[in-house]
């Protein structure tokens, strides 16, 4: 349905993004991963009309939309840090599209209470903007994008600036969100956990380039390169292969082959750093509520089903 | 922040200088303080010789034209601003000598002064220059189309003079005022009608001297204007020789004789001045022929003293009516408001 | 610094600085002239000419200002938006009309305008205009550039046309910023004396002329009083309506520091709108100035440098070269500058206070509106003893360019002061910062640009102020308007060439100095 084009963007000669190409089809999330500087937010800027690229282009349903301007595209997008009005209360912002393309007064009302329902913050309509907490503002963006119903929303790292518990409830209800109304979105983000959950398929650029689109068990296990994985959170990675640290059985055995060098306790898992004899280094990641300790000898056997060549 | 304070520091300096420049006013028996009006200059020599006779160092304080500069000596009187004031004009002495501006003297030198140019028996003013607000003329504007010079004030209601004539604002003009005073000095009681038939004959009326002389007579130089008749000077004519490049031969403006209307100018020792010998020492340099014969090249009116001589130019170019149109100041002073709002009445509205 | 100094220095500074410059010497006036025997004062208000002087002073002033805002916003949009080569530039070449004397430009006018045109109502509009686009390009022109283009952005993405875009969010964000400028633009054509004067001919009076006329040409000082208070009276209340919009327009957030925002010319369609813009104000601007440059080089029937060779020669009628007139009005402008910036300063961070005292925000900006002929009278009747007589001291001058020029400030700091999100204070504050260091870090970075922008007016308002100090008695150190009114003044080719020469001068001075002032930037970027 949205079509990306071998898209280039220049500035001050050089590419801030390179030949990037991609598809996103109908009600299908994409997520675009990548780290700050990759060019995600410029490509999303692209799509939206806010940026003409260079070369390439961008089609809807199979038309071209250079020439077409932003306001005409019915393109949505939600701003990192929001960038609401503030000159507006919640009522102005969230209806203001509505307002742009005319829809009389009663179904604007009626369609901004169920948008604010949506995204639970019903009541909220003559808050002011600058009352509201970072995340109720994230959700008027949310709310704001989304009622004039775009044929496709664009959501820049619209968690980026939220703290931990709000942004994993944040990201449960966004998923429901989209699920239940079908929506087709790009969802740019430098977090895995947010992309991974999100996306239908997962996007990853870098240096301006579209480096690899998958599912998630798909990039997960089958990484294209030494990069990705390692912006992937792969440990483990050396040369062309990867171990993934849950194929890393650690058992305490005082002739093992190895040492154990830390143990990180990071909520359900331990991630433990085991030094071998033989001279490599490996991460486990290991479930037990009982685990050894750092100077322990463990006994360090690998599956090799958990063992990724990389491409 | 670093270049911010330092330029800040730098401007403050500068402040400073100036603050410190000139000390406030103290009693300094060393130094004359001259008041007067925009127009007032004199040749740096000659301010040289009055400060080595005198050993005074001579201040001019300058502010504005003759109105305001009268206006200040009245709101100031008791505590004036300096020491002799000049450039009350006869328009103006009445209400001067009214509001106790001055302090009486009686020079010296007032012998070698024409004694009609004399007003106040008291002396508390004494007249220092003459000049004439006179109509101007361009002479090749006549000359080229083979018309009459207008040659008096009824001679501008004809209709071979229609729209030719360019006048300041009585209300806001001194030389505006000075012919307005003309055609009362000419008509008497029927001056009303004159201005009515001007007003017929198309007279334009502009605000103030720099409008009318520069941007809608046609004889000064470097003008676009349309008009061939002014109210100016009877210096003027002259000027424009003095200051053209290269100089004509002739000049080329003239002044309707008939038409002038006396203005003098008076020079008077201040009530309350901080030196006032100094104060006198100056009228009487003012007096003085040196000074005398300085002022047609400086201020471009007549001297007051009868045997002081005129440079070449004004010889030549210059025209001195004898019998020129005057008021006695206090019919001016007492009629002068009621007459200027007739006037607009008549010709503005 | 504690909280209470500060606010001891920034509401006293300024209220003592206009209480005894601009309160004391007006009182002085007014109370001369309303007091004595004689008639009734209301006398001068039931006149039915007062009440048409009154009305055309009005209308004019406010037609002004549409006019004015009009045909600079084009520009004002261009410097908002685009970062181009010789910005910098632009914004100090429109500051030049704004400083030239009024006589000179409306001589200027007088040459262009065609014979039947040249005097009415429309040419005094135009005038104004002319000479107070400056301020509006300027003032809105720097507030665009701190405004946070995604806003306009998330606009369109919305569905917002162009034009929409204009009105729902470009308009209410650049609100208070066009009430700062329309502000000073009306009070500037409420009290324009020369313009009105020259160009409109002796049917077109204000009230600013008619109390001169009543003061120096029939010293009925009573009437000129009573024609004060009327004057003040409608400027006061203009600038209560003025700085009531302000208050209400601003809404804190939406700014954001110009190296974010402005963008780079890129398309066609931008270089023309760029081009256009530019060109027609540059037009309308330039027009008037040619003349005076073309006047200034013309030598009997040629063009030759003679005139600005004779401004080396000293004239009697300014007893010094005008050289030195350039070099006082120099001196004189830098040191009103600082008094503006430090006085005007102080009193815009009192007014920005979210607990602010309106009255200081009336008083600062009623000096614009004030009679400038009854305050320079004031001026000699209230300093007249010791040990305050200080009538003749050379300093005057420069106080009373800063009255003129302390409004420019304040009204060009405050929208700019008021906009600064609260919450990067309060982040400062957390961090360990006391008041006077989250001033330094944080608002003073953002308001940079504005201090730039008022410095720049600051100095060149001084360095055309021609109003104010006419009355004052000034030792033999003519300013370079008075010069050149002064030259004007005599008959002769050469003395009006060197006028428009020394006009010239005035120009090139402007920009140099402001484009100068301008220069001086906080390099240090703070948060953003």
């Amino acid at each position: 349905m949205l079509r990306i084009e071998d898209v280039t963007v220049r500035f001050d000669g050089s590419a801030a993004v390179d030949d990037a190409s991609l598809e996103v089809g109908r009600g299908e999330v994409v997520a675009v991963l990548g780290p700050s500087g990759s060019g995600k937010t410029t490509l999303l800027r692209v799509v939206a009309g806010l940026q003409a690229p260079d070369s390439g282009r961008v089609l809807l349903d199979g038309v071209d939309l250079a020439g077409t301007a932003p306001h005409r595209r019915g393109i949505g997008l939600v701003f990192q840090d929001h960038a609401l009005f503030p000159h507006r209360d919640v009522d102005g912002n969230v209806s203001f599209g509505l307002r742009m393309r005319g829809d009389p007064p009663r179904r604007v009302t009626a369609r901004t209470a169920e948008v604010l329902e949506l995204v639970g913050l019903t009541g909220f309509e003559h808050r002011s903007v600058g009352s509201l907490s970072g995340g109720e503002q994230q959700r008027v963006a949310l709310a704001r994008a989304l009622a004039p119903e775009p044929t496709v929303l664009l959501l820049d790292e619209p968690l980026g600036s939220l703290d931990r518990r709000l942004r994993d409830g944040l990201l449960e209800d966004l998923g429901q969100l989209f699920d239940e109304l079908g929506v087709t979105a790009m969802y740019v983000t430098h977090d895995q956990t947010e992309a991974f959950t999100l996306g239908d398929r997962v996007a990853v650029m870098r240096a301006g380039g579209v480096v690899q689109v998958a599912t998630p068990d798909e990039l997960w296990s089958h990484p294209a390169d030494a990069d990705v994985a390692r912006f992937l959170g792969l440990a483990n990675v050396a040369g062309k292969e990867v171990v993934r640290p849950e194929a890393v059985t650690v058992r305490a055995s005082p002739d093992g082959n190895g040492t154990v060098e830390s143990a990180v306790r990071t909520g359900p898992l331990v991630r433990l750093r085991v030094a071998l004899d033989d001279g490599r280094a490996l991460e486990a990641a290991v479930a037990a509520v009982d685990h050894p300790a750092p100077g322990d000898r463990v006994d360090v056997t690998i599956d090799p089903e958990g063992i990724v060549r990389l491409r | 922040m670093k270049r911010l304070t330092a330029v800040l520091g730098a401007l403050a300096a500068a402040a400073v200088l100036v603050a410190t420049g000139c000390g406030g006013s103290d009693e300094q028996p060393t130094r004359v303080v001259l008041v007067t009006h925009d127009s007032f200059a004199v040749s740096e020599d000659v301010k040289r010789a009055f400060e080595e006779e005198s050993g005074l160092e001579l201040r001019i304080l300058k502010a504005g034209d003759a109105g305001e500069v009268v206006t200040r000596a009245l709101l100031t009187a008791g505590t004036p601003e300096g020491d002799v004031l000049f450039g009350v004009d006869n328009n103006l002495v009445k209400r001067a000598l009214t509001g106790d501006v001055f302090e009486p003297y009686e020079s010296p030198e007032l012998a070698s002064v024409d004694p009609a140019l004399v007003v106040d028996p008291e002396h508390r003013v004494t007249p220092i220059d003459r000049g004439d607000v006179c109509l101007n003329y361009d002479k090749h504007w006549y000359a080229s189309r083979g018309l009459a010079l207008p040659k008096d004030l009824v001679a501008l209601t004809l209709p071979r003079y229609r729209d030719q004539l360019v006048v300041e604002n009585a209300a806001t003009s001194t030389p505006g005022l000075a012919f307005m005073l003309a055609t009362i000095a000419e008509f008497g009681d029927r001056w009303q009608g004159y201005w009515r038939k001007l007003r017929a004959n198309g007279v334009l009326v502009v605000d103030g001297w720099e409008d009318a002389y520069y941007s809608r007579f046609s004889g000064s130089a470097g003008s676009k204007g349309k008009r061939p008749v002014v109210v100016s000077y009877a210096s003027s004519p002259p000027a424009e020789v003095i200051f053209a490049k290269p100089r004509p031969s002739t000049a080329p403006t003239g002044v309707v004789e008939a038409s002038c209307f006396r203005q003098v100018e008076f020079a008077g020792v201040l009530r309350g001045a901080k030196n006032e010998e100094g104060a006198r020492k100056l009228v009487d340099f003012m007096l003085s022929k040196r000074f005398q014969e300085d002022i047609p090249l400086q201020m471009f009116v007549f001297p007051a003293r009868t045997d002081a001589s005129l440079p070449p130019e004004f010889e030549r170019f210059a025209v001195v009516p004898e019998r020129p149109l005057e008021l006695p100041p206090q019919e001016i002073e007492q009629n002068r408001e009621s007459w200027v709002d007739q006037w607009t009445d008549i010709v503005v509205r | 610094m504690r909280r209470r100094t500060w606010r001891a220095v920034t509401y006293g500074v300024p209220l003592a600085f206009l209480g005894l410059f601009f309160v004391y010497p007006l009182a002085a006036i007014l109370d001369r002239g309303l007091r004595g025997a004689g008639d009734p004062p209301l006398d001068v208000l039931a006149d039915p000419l007062t009440r048409e002087v009154v009305w055309f002073t009005v209308w004019q002033a406010l037609a002004s200002t549409v006019l004015t805002i009009a045909l600079a916003t084009p520009a004002a949009y261009v410097l908002g938006r685009y970062r181009f080569r010789g910005r910098s530039v632009v914004s100090a070449i429109v500051v030049v009309p704004f400083v030239l004397p009024t006589v000179v430009v409306a001589l200027a006018f007088l040459a262009i305008l065609p014979d039947g045109v040249e005097r009415g109502w429309a040419p005094i509009l135009v005038a104004h205009a002319f000479f107070n686009v400056a301020v509006v390009v300027r003032i809105v022109g720097t507030f665009w550039a701190n405004l946070d283009p995604r806003l306009g952005e998330a606009a369109a993405t919305l569905g917002a046309s162009p034009a929409q875009r204009a009105r729902e969010i470009v308009l209410p964000l650049l609100a208070p910023a066009l009430a700062a400028a329309g502000a000073i633009v009306f009070l500037f054509s409420f009290t324009s004396f020369g313009i009105v004067l020259i160009l409109g001919g002796p049917r077109y009076a204000t009230i600013e002329a008619e109390i001169y006329n009543q003061a120096v040409r029939l010293f009925d000082l009573r009437a000129a009083a009573v024609l004060s208070l009327v004057q003040l009276a409608c400027v006061v209340a203009a600038v209560w309506v003025a700085t009531r919009l302000e208050r209400r327009l601003v809404v804190a957030g939406g700014l954001r520091a110009e190296r974010d925002t402005l963008r780079s010319i890129r398309t066609r369609r931008e270089k023309l709108v760029v081009a256009a813009s530019l060109g027609g104000l540059g037009l309308f601007l330039g027009l008037p100035l040619a003349v005076l440059v073309e006047r200034s080089l013309a030598v009997g029937d040629g063009y030759g440098l003679d005139a600005y060779r004779a401004l080396a020669e000293p004239t009697s009628i300014l007893l010094a070269s005008p050289w030195e007139a350039i070099v006082n009005s120099f001196v004189y402008a830098a040191a009103a500058s600082v008094i503006a910036i430090v006085v005007g300063g102080l009193a815009a961070f009192a007014v920005a206070d979210t607990r602010g005292s309106r009255l200081l925000d009336l008083l600062v900006l009623i000096p614009l509106g004030a009679s400038a002929v009854m305050l320079g009278l004031g001026f000699l009747i209230a300093f007249d003893t010791p040990p305050l007589d200080i009538r003749a001291a050379p300093w005057i001058v420069p106080v009373v360019q800063a009255l003129v020029a302390i409004p420019f400030v304040v009204r060009i700091m405050v929208p700019t002061l008021r906009s600064i999100d609260p919450r990067l204070r309060e982040a400062a504050a957390l961090l360990g910062a006391s008041p006077g260091r989250v001033r330094r870090e944080v608002d003073l970075p953002i308001v940079a640009r504005g201090l730039a922008v008022a410095a720049g007016f600051a100095f060149a308002i001084s360095l055309g102020e021609f109003g104010a100090t006419v009355f004052l008695a000034r030792p033999d150190r003519p300013t370079l308007p008075v010069a050149i009114f002064r030259f004007l003044g005599r008959p002769g080719e050469v003395n009006v060439a060197q006028a428009y020469a020394l006009a010239v001068v005035l120009m090139a001075v402007t920009v140099l100095s402001v484009l100068l002032v301008e220069r001086v930037r906080m390099r240090r970027g703070g948060w953003f």
